[in-house]
């Protein structure tokens, strides 16, 4: 499934990428594809299409897959 | 309801109050807010500028749930969140959530639901401007 990965926050500055392009079929392929990295940080949090899910989600062609570190609102 | 994210200057009191004038008059008998602002110091540092990054679409979809959950759990009789988003500075509002409801308990309860599941859900991050550079801060103190 062609999908579009994004990175927030400090994740973002720390794999040095904001947007990417990939083939997966799982939102923990996406992850390894993406970042380049092989396991995905045990407090990385994972939203396909802005719902947060588990990181073995079966992805659907044009999704947006995000994983970001833990929230800081409020 | 009202759920809003706000580029500029965050007035809690305003925002309260104009809400409120929305409301059926005599219909309330309590409101309860809670308004949280930018400290001078987080974790031992002094801290002069917060930016506050969000992530569009998610973000306000996160509040509008928790929004919801609120008026689903409550007996409520109308509820508010306006959350700052970008650069601020100390002494500046960061965000409000306010409840209306008839009696005291619903309102008290759900502002503070409001308030701790926004804090852990809503995907919000902040990076903080310390003398010694600017770091993200990691998590969020607990609020229960």
């Amino acid at each position: 499934m062609a999908v579009t990965v994004r990175f927030f926050a400090s994740l973002r500055e720390r794999l040095g990428r904001d947007e990417v392009q990939v083939e997966a079929s799982t939102a923990e392929q996406a992850w390894q594809l993406a970042s380049g990295e092989a396991s995905l940080p045990a407090n990385v949090l994972v939203a396909v299409n802005m719902a947060y899910v588990d990181p073995a989600q079966a992805l659907e062609e044009g999704d947006e897959v995000a994983f970001f570190p833990p929230v800081t609102g409020g | 309801m009202r759920v809003a994210l706000i580029e500029t200057a965050l007035d809690p009191w305003q925002a309260v109050q104009t809400h409120q004038r929305c409301l059926t008059p005599g219909s309330y008998g309590a409101t309860a807010l809670f308004v949280g602002t930018m400290r001078d110091f987080n974790e031992g540092s002094g801290v002069s500028e917060l930016f506050l990054e969000h992530y569009p679409g998610m973000t306000e979809r996160h509040l509008v749930q928790v929004a919801e959950e609120a008026q689903a759990r409550w007996t409520l009789i109308d509820v508010l969140i306006e959350h700052r988003v970008g650069t601020v500075y100390p002494d500046d509002p960061i965000v409000v959530t306010a409840a209306w409801s008839a009696h005291r308990k619903d309102a008290f309860e759900a502002c503070r639901f409001l308030m701790e599941a926004l804090k852990s859900r809503a995907p919000f991050w902040k990076r903080e401007t310390t003398e010694q550079g600017s770091r993200w801060v990691e998590r969020n103190t607990a609020g229960y």
